[in-house]
């Protein structure tokens, strides 16, 4: 609690003393004024600043400040003689108003810890000593040392030491990981065995930590259906109670002959339960508190939009290349014909060593430094077939079946496997077969996503057909398309849009799904493999890259949503049930705002369910 | 323009509501957005008027919940 909320117990507390005392004073001493300072010295205590507050309102117009409202309603009941309604009203409201503040500072400081992944330090050997800087101030190649229990502060290779890593902080995994030396290790992770010397090989802008703390902070204007539908409801409740209040002060006692004092205090029960804070604060908290819970399982969402509409998610479709294959092809098979194989090999990876498509990354892996002996001009890269360039005194030409066709050469075309032809002048040189494995952790995730209300599982794939095909079999997805082109997957996916009753999540990576994330309902990129366009446009990341994540966000998803419908039934229907006894006579002023106050309580109790998500 | 601003000391989520629905109101705001929770208010404005608009978004503010505090990030 902070020093302003202790303040404010403190004086809940005083005053509830001095009601207490005015009731016994009550009940048992003769003496009827000493009560009445009890009264009105609990009173002030603990209603001074709203009635400041709402002077201050009156003057800025708002005469449905809740503050005005409180005040009548209790100025009201003093007059009325009423002077432990009046107190309890004043009381109750600031314990509403206490507890909402404290659950609220304490979700968004839990919420904070959770992301709270930045590191301050970081121990750098320069000429034998070690300096104590900040890891802004470390260069790439330098070393740094990491102690057991720190944080390490940049992405790097182990070069020195064994040790133990827990990556909780970034995917949410407690599993620890081993590493030695040539191990890469990412910034964020905390080193828990023994010290390790790392080598940094990427500067702290660029670092994992910082791309994660960027995420964290890019919250989108994207309120959820369901704040949306507090938000109006809200704005139209206050009036309408204010309204009815006035109406039942002055219209029934014209009809109904009991006492006009006894229809005016029902009106001011209409004044207490005017304010809608349960539902107005429960229903964003709900979805605030799912997305830190999503956050701490290295899901990051931008907006609780997105987690509503994942909620509702009927059709999934994942990209099959890094998302559920490790995106990483490895050279099966080289074919020559003429030329060297290493030559073959390293003269395709400096053409495709311009590209990022995962298939100019396995050729360039595999050439190692020998590509680099010769240049590369003229690069022109065809998105989905391939890429002419200049290499040496060399026309080469670098692509699959079908580009080599639009060259005006026929090659026999492979069903089964991702073939790279290469041209060199004009004469067919050879061909390299690469091949993609699937990810360990994509078994068993349309089989989870059935149970989750997934009805249809789909694939999109740039590969050929029976190539994917084959993936979707063994991963017991639905449906294929493959062989698409970039502008394809959109107009496949808006298909599946139209077709679809409940919400479209696609998961992908590549430079060229941006549009697709952008166009689908909730669009989800892999944080690490993602590229800077895909993370940017999609509305949730999936920092480590696992697709079995998406499970836990849909159960995340579902759960904040049925808690957030729960408090928007009980909130509204409590409301209205005492509105109704307050009208027919059958409760009080207190009992009404011990109700109102207690609902609140309810409400953000049950929001903060969301934090927690019981994993099965 | 669209920028992020800190509210400093949003207690009241009803308020936060209220200072939104008044946000969108001024002259010249395309619109607005307050994360009662993130404590961040996004507000998007023509560029000509954008000072002049957020001294208005401040006045308007204060005059709902006079603690708040708005704040450039």
């Amino acid at each position: 609690m902070s020093s302003k909320q202790k303040k404010k117990l403190s004086r809940i507390v005083v005053s509830a003393i001095f009601l207490v005392a005015a009731v016994l004073a009550q009940r048992y001493c003769s003496y009827k004024l000493l009560s009445s300072v009890f009264y009105l010295t609990a009173y002030f205590i603990t209603g001074y600043d709203v009635i400041i507050k709402a002077v201050w309102g009156v003057r800025h117009r708002h005469f449905l400040d809740e503050n005005f409202l409180m005040s009548i309603a209790s100025v009201g009941a003093v007059c009325l003689g009423e002077f432990f309604e009046g107190v309890a009203v004043m009381l109750f409201y600031h314990v509403g108003e206490l507890f909402q503040a404290v659950a609220v500072s304490k979700s968004r400081k839990s919420i904070a810890a959770l992301m709270d992944i930045r590191p301050e330090i970081a121990h750098v050997k320069r000429n034998g000593t070690v300096f104590t800087v900040s890891p802004r101030e470390v260069a790439v190649n330098e070393e740094i040392e990491v102690n057991p229990g720190e944080k390490i502060p940049l992405d790097g290779i182990v070069i020195n030491g064994e040790s133990t890593v827990d990556a909780s902080a970034l995917t949410g995994e407690s599993v620890p990981n081993e590493v030695k030396s040539g191990d890469t290790v990412l910034s964020g992770c905390v080193n828990l065995g023994g010290v390790i010397i790392v080598k940094v090989t990427k500067p702290f802008e660029q670092s994992t930590v910082a791309k994660i703390l960027e995420l964290t902070q890019s919250t989108r204007a994207a309120k959820s259906k369901k704040e949306r539908l507090i938000t109006s409801f809200a704005r139209w409740y206050t009036p309408t109670v204010v309204i009815c209040a006035v109406l039942l002060a002055l219209v029934p006692q014209l009809f109904i002959a009991e006492a006009r004092v006894e229809w005016i205090r029902r009106a001011l029960i209409f004044l207490v339960i005017s304010c809608p804070c349960a539902m107005v604060v429960s229903v964003p908290l709900t979805f605030f508190c799912g997305m830190g819970c999503a956050s701490s399982k290295g899901i990051m969402v931008k907006g609780s939009a997105y987690l509503e509409a994942l909620a509702k998610c009927d059709t999934v479709v994942f990209d099959k290349t890094g998302t559920l294959t490790k995106g990483e092809f490895t050279i099966t098979e080289i074919n020559a014909v003429k030329f060297d194989r290493r030559v073959l090999t390293a003269v395709a990876a400096a053409a495709e060593s311009h590209s990022s498509h995962p298939i100019a990354k396995a050729l360039v892996a595999a050439s190692g430094d020998d590509y680099k002996r010769f240049k590369v001009t003229n690069v022109k890269e065809f998105p989905g077939k391939g890429v002419l360039s200049t290499v040496e005194k060399w026309d080469v030409a670098v692509g699959n079946a079908a580009f080599m066709q639009t060259l005006g050469i026929d090659v026999a075309d492979d069903d089964q496997s991702t073939v790279v032809h290469i041209v060199i002048d004009g004469n067919y040189s050879g061909s390299i077969t690469v091949s993609d494995q699937i990810k360990q952790e994509a078994y068993g995730i349309a089989r989870k996503l059935k149970n989750l209300d997934v009805e249809n599982t789909v694939m999109l794939s740039g590969d050929k057909e029976q190539k994917a095909r084959t993936v979707a079999q063994e991963l017991d997805i639905d449906k294929v398309y493959a062989q698409l082109l970039p502008n394809d997957k959109v107009e496949v996916l808006q298909t599946l849009i139209n077709g679809s009753e409940g919400t479209v999540a696609f998961v992908g990576d590549g430079i060229n799904d941006a549009p697709v994330l952008a166009l689908s309902h909730v669009g989800i990129a892999m944080g690490v493999m993602g590229s800077d366009a895909a993370v940017e446009a999609a509305d949730m990341v999936i920092t480590d890259d696992n697709p079995k994540k998406l499970c836990t966000a849909l159960k995340i998803a579902k759960k904040a949503c049925d808690i957030a419908k729960q408090n928007i039934a009980m909130a509204v229907s409590v409301k209205i049930l005492f509105l109704l006894l307050g009208s027919f006579g059958a409760t009080g002023m207190a009992g009404a705002v011990f109700a109102d106050v207690g609902i609140l309580v309810v409400a953000v109790l049950n929001a903060m369910r969301a934090m927690k998500l019981n994993d099965a | 323009m669209k920028k992020v601003f800190k509210m400093e000391d949003l207690d009241c989520a009803h308020c936060a509501a209220k200072m939104e629905e008044k946000i969108k109101k001024i002259d010249g705001v395309i619109n607005a957005d307050i994360n009662f929770l993130a404590e961040k208010l996004v507000l998007e404005a023509e560029d000509e008027v954008f000072d002049a608009v957020l001294c208005e978004v401040i006045k308007v503010c204060k005059s709902v919940e006079p603690d708040c505090n708005v704040i450039v990030c």
